[in-house]
């Protein structure tokens, strides 16, 4: 155990503070209105899509973790804006790097870390959930191209998306997981439909996406035909470290402790209720422990050993956590918890609220809790799958 | 940055967890839980000899030199191995002679302690817990007056580590005139806890004032909480192996999601735990100013998973599972004592709010 800096980690750490405070006026104020700006800056400094090579538009440094951390770190400390971090870029790009064409690298990778094009996730059916492998949005050969019937659902963006990433089969008679492949669609092909899907937080936050005969080249296949299962697998990882991301949990558990120094009931801070005070401390206890699970995983990937369990338990844990702490804001808001829409006694605009359904998606999303439980059993503890049942 | 054990940690962690499996099997833990008279003392000769004694302990006098970090994976082996070994001591001694003792008391103590020869004793529990029935030191003129509860290993150490009711700090020899023990009889058979009662008992001062007795709660926690994450790590592998081996309606148990869930929050609760455990202890030497909120945290969260875990590795046991024949109880009690002692967890979490000004002091 040694978590001192290096003095090059130190200088790194100074660099990107200097940045920051330079660029201060340009994110307060600029960044959410000319997001493609401020990203294309952070790719020249080396601030995003920084292990990309130059080549397909990226910032070409050799991967280096902990300065990647000190990145996180320090645009969380200012409250910087991180740049574009949309299922393109977290899932797509890593996806192309490892397993795409020449041709599929060159063309996708530049327009979607500056973010010129927007990428939507087409991985989920209406039957195929935690059974994943079970997606029958079809692809029939048709000439050079396959047209494509059957349905999505949880697709986030695809209402704003110009491309999507998709599973779908392309060889019916082949085995459940051999059959399925990973293919790029334009969102503006004729025979797509989106409807957005209202969620129990009010809001659209995902779409069901109808595909009736879309004419889709062969050439858009990545990873080759047949070989879609493994090919999301690959990304499937990225998604469940961004869902229990320990920075965010912490980021959170702050705003919390703010919030309950600040509420009052008939003049007593909710911090000055003991039984308030002793879940918040329950839940520092358990933040505390997830942040250093994480650092602990991030010098198992440095040294290139195996992480186990340790890494196994992120997401299940994570998302969980950050449900909890949503639970108890809206316990220390009390009635206040109970409002909703704009009004005059709404507490940060209702955002703990929000959370508290959201985050429950979140559990259910990305592997349910349930599928995370079986993972941890299976390939942490050595346990036996559940046996198929019998042919009826 | 690097968070993680070293080399030498792990290689002693290996060669500890051998030890403690030849000087103290299962048969050993019972044999000792079932006779009064067993002081142990061959496992605690195994332990001395491996050098576990000098562990807290500069080269200097004897011992090891290692870090809170080091005693901790000691405390988690013995844990592990439910070994009947009143370890806090041996840690919470030097410490206090480090901090709060003279260049004599030192040279006196230390060596003795390093070579195992000596094992000491801390008597801290109603300056860290709060005090029950009345129990409390006086000191006044070189003399302890008074009753002192909850002292691990207090039957048989031959120095005494003992808090007085202002937060002072003494040391009180094993054999000292006016010094009755008396066994506490206890939910867990492999720690025994001593009632300590002073009458005009000789003793001498510690200096280092009321930082030092925070320091040894602190290490105490740690130690504590480590103990208890070896304890539930061992009750996780034995649910988990006997998951595998244990068949019900023609299938092993371990393939129903019924219990392999079980399982997977087992280890889903206490893998975090084990980091916060190595921070906690790291922070003690190396960023005291989080040490206590670490100590604390890591004291108070081992204790809910570690209830969690004892409970539900039970379960998946069976009927099995609450069997003396078995004796996964005395895992399940030693973690049990380790919640309460020095503080349960309600306790902790009211001080770490404190430390942190969210909590009147």
């Amino acid at each position: 155990m040694d978590l001192n800096e290096t003095p090059a980690m130190a200088a790194f750490r100074a660099e990107v503070r200097g940045f920051l405070a330079e660029h201060r006026d340009a994110y307060a104020a600029g960044a959410a209105n000319d997001l493609l700006a401020w990203q294309r800056l952070l790719i020249a400094q080396g601030y995003a899509a920084r292990t990309i090579p130059r080549a397909y538009g990226g910032y070409g440094a050799e991967p280096d973790i902990l300065k990647s951390r000190i990145i996180a770190e320090e645009f969380i400390a200012a409250g910087a804006p991180r740049g574009i971090a949309n299922q393109g870029v977290s899932m797509l790009v890593p996806t192309l790097l490892e397993v795409g064409s020449e041709e599929q690298k060159t063309r996708w990778i530049g327009p979607t870390l500056r973010g010129e094009i927007v990428w939507c996730q087409g991985y989920s059916e209406p039957g195929a959930g935690s059974d994943l492998a079970n997606v029958q949005t079809k692809a029939v050969e048709d000439g050079d191209d396959f047209l494509i019937s059957g349905s999505k659902i949880w697709t986030s963006t695809a209402h704003l998306a110009q491309m999507m990433f998709c599973l779908v089969r392309t060889e019916p008679d082949a085995a459940k997981h051999e059959g399925i492949s990973y293919v790029l669609i334009p969102m503006a092909a004729p025979g797509i439909e989106v409807r957005p899907l209202k969620t129990m937080t009010g809001a659209s936050e995902f779409n069901e996406v109808f595909f009736t005969d879309v004419r889709v080249p062969k050439d858009q296949v990545v990873g080759g035909r047949g070989r879609g299962w493994f090919v999301a697998n690959t990304t499937l990882k990225h998604e469940r470290g961004m869902l229990g991301d320990p920075n965010a949990t912490e980021a959170r558990l702050n705003a919390l402790i703010e919030l309950m120094k600040s509420e009052k009931v008939e003049g007593q801070r909710v911090i000055d209720n003991p039984i308030f005070r002793d879940r918040l401390m329950q839940l520092q206890g358990r933040v505390l422990a997830m942040k250093f699970n994480g650092l602990r995983l991030l010098t198992s990937q440095l040294s290139q050993e195996p992480a186990g369990i340790a890494g196994l338990i992120v997401k299940l844990q994570g998302c969980e956590l950050n449900h909890q702490l949503a639970a108890l804001a809206i316990d220390a808001l009390g009635e206040l918890g109970i409002l909703y829409h704009d009004g005059p006694h709404l507490r940060a605009r209702g955002s703990w609220q929000r959370s508290y359904m959201f985050d429950l998606g979140l559990i259910i999303g990305g592997g349910t809790a349930q599928i995370q439980k079986n993972i941890i059993s299976e390939r942490g503890l050595g346990l036996p799958r559940e046996p198929k049942p019998a042919a009826a | 940055m690097d968070f993680a054990l070293t080399a030498d940690q792990k290689l002693m962690q290996e060669s500890l967890a051998r030890t403690l499996a030849d000087a103290s099997p299962l048969d050993r833990v019972r044999a000792f839980a079932g006779d009064l008279a067993d002081k142990g003392a061959d496992v605690w000769q195994a332990l001395a000899d491996f050098g576990l004694a000098g562990v807290a302990i500069p080269e200097a006098h004897g011992g090891l030199g290692l870090t809170l970090l080091d005693a901790a994976l000691a405390s988690e082996a013995l844990g592990a191995a439910a070994a009947p070994v009143p370890f806090l001591g041996v840690v919470l001694a030097p410490l206090a002679l480090m901090r709060g003792g003279s260049a004599a008391q030192q040279a006196q103590w230390l060596p003795k302690l390093a070579a195992g020869e000596v094992l000491a004793a801390a008597a801290i529990s109603e300056a860290v817990a709060g005090a029950r029935d009345g129990a409390g030191v006086t000191a006044a003129g070189g003399k302890l007056n008074g009753k002192a509860l909850f002292v691990p290993g207090g039957l048989v150490a031959g120095l005494l580590v003992v808090a007085d009711q202002a937060g002072g700090l003494h040391l009180v020899r094993g054999d000292a005139p006016g010094l009755t023990r008396t066994l506490m009889p206890g939910i867990d058979e492999t720690r025994r806890l001593a009632e300590l009662t002073f009458d005009a008992t000789p003793a001498e001062p510690l200096g280092g004032g009321p930082e030092l007795l925070a320091g040894l709660r602190d290490a105490a926690w740690v130690l504590l909480a480590a103990d208890t994450l070896g304890a539930a790590q061992a009750m996780l592998d034995k649910a988990v192996a006997y998951a595998k081996e244990r068949r019900q309606f023609g299938r092993v148990i371990g393939s129903f999601q019924a219990v392999k869930h079980l399982c997977a929050e087992m280890a889903a609760e206490l893998e975090p735990c084990r980091s916060l455990v190595w921070y906690a202890a790291y922070a003690f030497d190396a960023a005291p100013a989080e040490a206590t909120l670490m100590a604390a945290h890591a004291k108070a969260l081992t204790s809910e998973v570690g209830r969690f875990v004892a409970r539900t590795s039970t379960e998946v046991h069976g009927g099995m599972g609450i069997t003396d024949l078995l004796g996964l109880h005395f895992w399940f009690k030693r973690i049990g004592l380790n919640r309460q002692l020095l503080g349960g967890p309600e306790r902790v979490r009211e001080i770490a709010a404190r430390i942190q000004g969210l909590a009147a002091a």
